[in-house]
């Protein structure tokens, strides 16, 4: 379609795939072209035979058994919080805690600010939240009589920052922003929403889920007090995330589940808990998923995410310049700085007819809300269909898609 | 060919439609020209007046929105339907055609095993599969409504 090469760095992007098994398979007899990588990310066969490894060789519960399967089962689990830790900057490995993925982390901090908040407090979350971020935080504000605040957005799907300073003030008791919205790609500036709310002594939460992919933070020197990830959208499995805290707010926060393993001391007139990370950890975890969590990390690290950012960077601005080339495709979120996804219409169609047709193509893309439904009232419409890029997809795939749509067009109009 | 269809079925029995509608489906060669024959027929769609565009109407299950409305026209029931959705509208047209213009009984009576012979509810992701109970489902409601009142 094009002879224009966007591999303007050394990025092997035909070696990578061979890591990916599942980008060989086909779909309705034609080649997977996979570009739902904002709903999930594929599995590395390196982070798979950590997977096989682990139930071939030392299937075990962590951190109580005295045998070697259950030692072994320990070390790697320890190791790749460490991993994690030592990824994200963290100070001290007892700050990761280890969670089903982002939404456990969300709520585990909501809840455990239930007993902080009173009447007349006042809590902030961006328009473009994911309902996961908005949820549990209504449902802290309707248990404590706090009053939850919204910065908005402008059309280009930015948050309008001046708006933001002027809802903090000393009632503000927690800020909550993604990093990324996952519906638009936009990159929040949370450097700035973190200073402004540590000014009025507020607490901030960012919701990582999206960024961690394509954005390496130094959680320290963001100087976040709640950072949280799922592994599944960073080549790791379902079903596991981080959620970090600073050490204080972790001490301060109550328990969320009780259970094992979170216990120092156990009487029916009292129980003593364990000290950090276990205190949040109750019951057996995910434990095959944390060591894979770990393998994921030093897969994407190995490729490096400078390397990474530059690749998705050129590929999304070729999609979004072919994508332009539709006549009535609209972009929705055109921020300044935005990261692997476009979220679009075309004018008189639905988004489900399009995500449909483009599955009989072997296309995967998102349509709908993306569970964000603030942002489609906002722009007033049903939805929209997401295509979202990871550092494995070409330039042959986002031509793929762009015929799709033109056929599609065809077709439904 | 489309536009007429729904008239032409005025005087057939629903199982004849529904034969005449495997048929039809068997004629293609790939499912992309099967779609291409549901959005045709979504376009052919009886609409439903603007007045029965209600949230009553709403068929609650379906991702995109689907409206329908049933009245009885003598003692036969006639559905109009409208979806913001051109295949969900196909769809619903499809159910349509092989409900409309019956008597309530045979529509309760009726089977719907057609839609596993066209092999549709394989081919709609989840979400649409659900929808599509979520129409058959409606429309029998509508029929056990009126048959009685019928009664």
């Amino acid at each position: 379609m094009t002879d224009r090469s966007i591999l303007t760095n050394k990025f092997d992007v035909d070696t990578i795939r061979k890591d990916f098994p599942i980008l060989n398979r086909k779909v309705n007899g034609q080649p997977l072209v996979y570009l739902d990588n904002a709903a999930t990310s594929q599995t590395p066969q390196q982070v798979i035979d950590v997977i096989v490894d682990y139930y071939h060789r030392y299937n075990a519960n962590i951190h109580r058994g005295v045998h070697t399967l259950s030692q072994e089962a320990t070390d790697a689990y320890e190791v790749a919080r460490q991993k994690i830790q030592k990824h994200f900057n963290i100070a001290h490995s007892y700050e990761v805690i280890f969670t089903s993925g982002t939404t456990h982390g969300i709520n585990l901090v909501a809840t455990g600010f239930t007993s902080f908040l009173k009447k007349g407090d006042e809590v902030i979350v961006s328009a473009m939240e994911h309902h996961s971020n908005i949820v549990p935080w209504q449902m802290l504000c309707e248990r404590t009589g706090a009053t939850l605040k919204v910065i908005p957005m402008n059309l280009d799907g930015e948050l309008i920052m001046e708006e933001y300073h002027k809802l903090l003030n000393d009632r503000t008791k927690l800020v909550f922003c993604n990093h990324v919205s996952n519906a638009l790609g936009t990159i929040n500036p949370i450097e700035e929403i973190i200073e402004a709310a540590h000014k009025v002594g507020a607490a901030v939460l960012i919701d990582g889920a999206q960024a961690a992919a394509h954005i390496k933070s130094d959680l320290q020197e963001l100087n976040v007090d709640f950072y949280v990830v799922s592994a599944h959208k960073m080549c790791g499995p379902t079903g596991v995330g981080m959620l970090y805290g600073k050490e204080e707010w972790l001490n301060k926060l109550p328990p969320y589940q009780g259970g094992g393993e979170m216990i120092a001391e156990v009487t029916f007139e009292k129980t003593t808990y364990a000290d950090l990370p276990h205190k949040f950890e109750a019951g057996t975890p995910n434990i095959c998923g944390g060591i894979a969590f770990g393998a994921a990390l030093d897969y994407m690290n190995h490729i490096g995410f400078e390397a990474i950012a530059q690749y998705e960077e050129e590929l999304m601005q070729y999609a979004t310049e072919q994508l332009l080339t539709i006549e009535g495709l609209r972009i929705y979120g055109t921020a300044k700085h935005k990261t692997s996804v476009i979220s679009f219409n075309i004018d008189g169609i639905h988004p489900y007819d399009i995500g449909t047709i483009l599955d009989k193509l072997g296309i995967a893309v998102r349509t709908g809300h993306h569970c964000a439904q603030p942002i489609m009232d906002f722009y007033r419409i049903p939805g929209t269909v997401r295509a979202s890029f990871s550092f494995y997809n070409t330039q042959e795939e986002v031509d793929k898609l762009v015929e799709g749509m033109k056929r599609a067009k065809n077709m439904l109009l | 060919m489309t536009s007429c269809i729904f008239e032409q079925n005025r005087n057939m029995t629903i199982q004849e439609i529904q034969n005449d509608i495997v048929d039809e489906f068997s004629m293609f060669d790939d499912w992309m020209q099967r779609y291409e024959y549901i959005i045709e027929l979504g376009k052919s769609l009886p609409l439903i007046d603007d007045q029965y565009k209600t949230d009553d109407n709403l068929i609650k299950g379906c991702q995109s929105k689907v409206w329908v409305h049933a009245e009885l026209d003598g003692d036969k029931l006639v559905f109009t339907a409208d979806s913001d959705a051109i295949i969900t509208k196909g769809i619903i047209a499809i159910l349509i055609r092989a409900f409309s213009n019956q008597k309530p009984q045979d529509i309760i009576d009726a089977d719907t095993n057609f839609i596993d012979e066209i092999g549709l509810k394989e081919h709609l992701s989840p979400t649409r599969a659900n929808g599509l109970v979520s129409m058959i489902k409606q429309l029998k409601l509508y029929a056990v409504a009126y048959q009685t009142q019928l009664n």
